[in-house]
């Protein structure tokens, strides 16, 4: 930063404040975090202490390990959550291509429509949804979650990157469309690379959604096989005793594959790669 | 051999008609310079040509063949555009030889066309850097090197210099007409810079609200204008309108001087009040009115002339143009 421009007391407030939100977005998840290394007495006992060498246990993620099979969901889970933001992002672009290129009647109303999704929640249509996949065949498979999650990301997906591939360069497409590309070359080699920033934020606000979710598996499908994470997880929470360490130990668990895609994506949204394109 | 033909070309876009009637003929080996104010239906031209956008009704021809319903890319055409619109993740090379690419062409054919672009163009030493590695001359002579690898039958220019500052895009304007020289290509070039259009064009074809107002060389053009607007649009500083009542009593029509043909004569017929001098080192220019109306004088060399005096002008004889109320011009 210009250092005629920056005042020490504005840097200081500024990072203070930075650094005080962090300790309270963390503190739940270090909690988690510390408890799921101890015993079950020492969790109740002094919930806010480091394991140390007497409350040190691996009791929580022994059970885990045991009871159910815990690397099924997270295979579940991962293979719903990929497979959705896949659909999401694949059909997300291209309709918001379709919308941002192309003069066609009904562009507008077809644009409002799609972006009609965000205003209303799709919980509000479990039970049909639920009918309908007992029709299809589909309950307690991973497809009906995938396809349920594709429909509830889409339009939030289709607002943003239209409005993002409408800032891309007419004369870049028509340099490729002169150059002898396809529309499907343009979009997949001109203009997806240059919304990769937008791509990322679409992804990561329906990943940890998707990841998290419990009221579609736990309706659609319960089932062993196709049980997810969260679900799973549920086993140890019962009506009268609820098996801490081992819902600590799990949580614990959860939260690391969502970290790593979040990694992934969010360097892509640091990345800019339009500079030079156009002036 | 006749390059491009246009017949009868319309577009519009919903109601509003944006290109009316027009007819140009371009022949092989030709500059022609598409000019006009912004908003006159230039660009659009150019972009059917490209076949960027349809044409409403009309014929568009490219060597014999008629183009109406041929992709951009198969009408053996090359455009460079006003923002270069390199492909910001390809390198320099990818740039130049995506085309090329795309045709299928072999490799040999490829690397050749691509070290005798890149040798016109200076280029040599940039082909591995990216567009954003460039500086705006660069990109828009990578621009051009992509348009010279194809080989194409006819390029398009889409106000290739306005991105550039004023040194820089002498050096392209020049570089452009050198290119022009030694391909021998046909070369369409859409501008609203009349100094441009001047310079480079074997041709001008001036355009006005979708219309084309007059066709011709240059020269053609300044010293015999068709109406007001192309008299007045070419040339700087602009010609000079007066009425014409200020040399004859009665008169309604309207009097065109060009500011270099005006001079300082104590007989002369116009009387005015100078306001402002111009010392442009070879020329000054004298900015006067007369009778109220806005005057331009252009000396030649280095004049002393006091602001404020009252001054009497003359025209040097058979250099004055009259324009009837439309605008048309009266021999």
């Amino acid at each position: 930063m210009n250092s005629a421009r920056s005042n020490p007391i504005n840097a200081a407030l500024m990072h203070g404040a930075l650094i005080l939100y962090t300790l309270i977005a963390l503190f739940p998840v270090f909690v988690i975090l510390i408890n799921s290394f101890k015993s079950r007495k020492k969790i109740f006992r002094e919930p806010l202490a480091l394991p140390d060498a007497e409350s040190f246990s691996l009791v929580g993620y022994q059970t885990v390990m045991k009871q159910g099979d815990f690397f099924l969901y997270f295979q579940n889970s991962f293979i719903v959550t990929v497979g959705s933001l896949t659909l999401i992002l694949l059909l997300g672009a291209m309709a918001a291509f379709a919308l941002s290129e192309y003069r066609f009647r009904g562009n507008m109303l077809m644009g409002l429509y799609l972006a009609l999704g965000i205003m209303i929640p799709i919980r509000i249509g479990t039970v049909a949804i639920l009918e309908m996949m007992v029709a299809t065949g589909l309950v307690n498979t991973l497809w009906a979650l995938i396809l349920v999650y594709t429909a509830q990301g889409l339009p939030l997906a289709v607002f943003i990157l239209s409005e993002f591939m409408r800032q891309v360069s007419d004369d870049l497409k028509n340099a490729g469309r002169i150059d002898g590309l396809s529309e499907y070359a343009i979009f997949f080699k001109l203009v997806l690379p240059l919304v990769r920033p937008a791509m990322a934020t679409v992804a990561v606000f329906n990943m940890i959604p998707i990841w998290n979710d419990l009221w579609f598996p736990l309706i659609l499908a319960p089932a062993e096989e196709t049980k997810t994470l969260t679900l799973g997880s549920q086993v140890f929470i019962g009506q009268f005793v609820t098996d801490w360490n081992a819902v600590l130990s799990a949580l614990s668990m959860a939260i690391l594959p969502v970290l790593i895609l979040y990694v992934i994506f969010s360097r892509q949204l640091i990345r800019g790669i339009t500079s030079g394109a156009v002036k | 051999m006749t390059a491009l033909t246009l017949t009868n070309v319309h577009k519009s876009f919903g109601t509003v008609d944006v290109l009316k009637d027009i007819n140009i003929d371009v022949e092989e080996g030709e500059f022609v310079v598409f000019v006009g104010p912004s908003g006159c239906g230039k660009s659009t031209l150019l972009r059917t040509i490209a076949g960027l956008d349809d044409v409403t009704s009309g014929e568009v021809r490219i060597g014999d063949t008629k183009v109406n319903q041929t992709p951009p890319s198969k009408r053996g055409i090359a455009m460079v555009f006003q923002s270069y619109a390199l492909y910001p993740h390809l390198n320099v090379r990818n740039n130049m030889t995506l085309a090329l690419k795309q045709a299928r062409e072999s490799k040999q054919v490829i690397e050749q066309r691509l070290a005798e672009a890149s040798r016109m163009l200076s280029l040599e030493d940039y082909l591995d850097r990216y567009p954003s590695e460039l500086s705006g001359g660069q990109r828009q002579r990578v621009a051009i090197g992509r348009a010279i690898v194809r080989h194409p039958k006819l390029f398009l220019f889409d106000e290739p210099l306005s991105n550039l500052d004023a040194a820089l895009r002498m050096n392209t304007r020049l570089e452009i007409a050198n290119l022009h020289q030694t391909l021998g290509a046909t070369m369409i070039y859409v501008t609203h810079d009349q100094t441009e259009a001047m310079t480079l064009a074997d041709k001008i074809v001036v355009l006005r609200d979708g219309r084309v107002e007059q066709v011709g060389s240059p020269m053609e053009l300044y010293n015999n204008p068709a109406n007001q607007f192309v008299a007045g649009f070419l040339g700087s500083p602009a010609m000079n309108f007066l009425p014409a009542k200020l040399l004859q009593d009665g008169d309604r029509n309207t009097l065109g001087v060009r500011p270099e043909d005006l001079f300082f004569d104590n007989d002369g017929p116009l009387e005015i009040t100078t306001q402002h001098v111009e010392h442009l080192g070879g020329d000054t220019n004298v900015i006067a009115t007369c009778q109220g109306h806005p005057i331009t004088l252009r000396l030649f060399g280095q004049q002393t002339v006091t602001v404020g005096a009252t001054r009497r002008v003359g025209i040097l004889p058979g250099r004055s143009y009259f324009f009837d109320t439309d605008g048309i011009r009266i021999n």
